[in-house]
């Protein structure tokens, strides 16, 4: 059985034919470039943090359980602590008082990280989107990756989100113009923390990830 | 140099070496070309549960928890002693079942002092 080098390129624009690749591989010859192996290993090894925030994290936890076995897909570790953690799983209603928290431990996470919104509440408010102390979604203030809807989505569900960030991964690239956030020097890695307001949490939404939509009456 | 006896071992010296530096330096090697550090004030505050920490983290204990610590000391290496002592009991020559007993009873002593000295009454 042999065994193919990458090529020397890193691999940003392979040339190789995707199906002469699979007939390589049949006969035991790999071709593989960096930047494929290093989507592969961290997609395979996504670590989410360990918090749950409402009701959907319930779900969260059954999946991580040995019916639904979350660690088929390499992310059974869910970390106590936001410096190991690669994946933030926002699952629940995210209060207006919890949200400056959220957001906080999300700036501490290291580098490249994602979130996932788990459930009605992460990702609009929900049922409770009327509420005065509900945060209409947590994409005012953080990048999300994956949304998922449901009141709670049953354990597939996360795992379809999982596999969908999966893919993402597998699609990113090292460099060029369309690399992600965390590969930019210039790109920023902060996101400010929004404080309790008056009224409201100050500011109401970070412009970066969000744009308020305009209501035409 | 080489014809010397100590040659292989300077080999697998470096080759200990390279394997414990080599992915270090790999890594940081990556990390300079493709992930370029964010430092940022909160990223690199101390706590991790989502709220600024306060105060300070060099709290003094008060020492009179010294009572606590030789109570539970006597009660956790008595128990200890007492199962493995009470398996063998039947087996146990006379010379050992006294070296046990006064191990036993000095750990009783302990018992007795602070007993006397009115700790174990909840106050």
């Amino acid at each position: 059985m042999g065994v193919g080098e990458g090529s020397a390129d890193l691999g940003l624009n392979s040339n190789i034919d995707q199906n002469l690749k699979i007939e390589m591989g049949k006969q035991g010859i790999f071709v593989t470039t960096i930047e494929e192996l290093y989507n592969w290993g961290r997609r395979s090894s996504v670590w989410p943090m360990q918090f749950g925030l409402a009701c959907c994290a319930i779900e969260m936890i059954a999946t991580t359980m040995a019916r639904y076995d979350l660690a088929r897909f390499g992310a059974e570790v869910f970390r106590p602590s936001p410096r190991q953690a690669d994946l933030m799983i926002v699952s629940g209603t995210v209060t207006k008082k919890m949200a400056p928290q959220v957001v906080r431990l999300y700036n501490q996470m290291a580098e490249p990280k994602y979130v996932i919104a788990m459930g009605a509440c992460a990702i609009s408010g929900g049922p409770f989107k009327q509420g005065y102390n509900v945060l209409k979604g947590i994409d005012r203030y953080i990048p999300v990756d994956v949304h998922i809807p449901g009141c709670p989505p049953r354990p597939e569900a996360l795992m379809e989100a999982f596999m969908t960030l999966q893919k993402k991964i597998d699609g990113q690239s090292l460099t060029g113009e369309d690399r992600p956030r965390y590969h930019d020097a210039e790109a920023t890695g902060e996101f400010p923390v929004p404080e309790p307001g008056e009224h409201d949490l100050e500011p109401s939404s970070n412009p970066l990830v969000w744009i308020t939509p305009v209501v035409i009456r | 140099m080489v014809s010397g006896s100590y040659f292989s071992l300077a080999v697998l010296f470096l080759g200990a070496l390279g394997f414990g530096l080599a992915p270090l330096g790999l890594a940081w090697l990556w990390a300079r070309v493709f992930a370029p550090p964010k430092p940022s004030a909160i990223k690199n505050a101390i706590y991790e549960c989502g709220l600024e920490s306060r105060g300070d983290a060099w709290v003094q204990f008060r020492s009179a928890y010294y009572l606590y610590a030789i109570i539970f000391l006597i009660f956790d290496v008595e128990a200890v002693f007492l199962l493995p002592f009470a398996v063998a009991f039947t087996g146990l020559t006379a010379g050992a079942c006294l070296a046990m007993l006064v191990f036993v009873l000095l750990l009783v002593e302990g018992l007795v002092w602070a007993w006397a000295k009115g700790v174990l009454t909840w106050a």
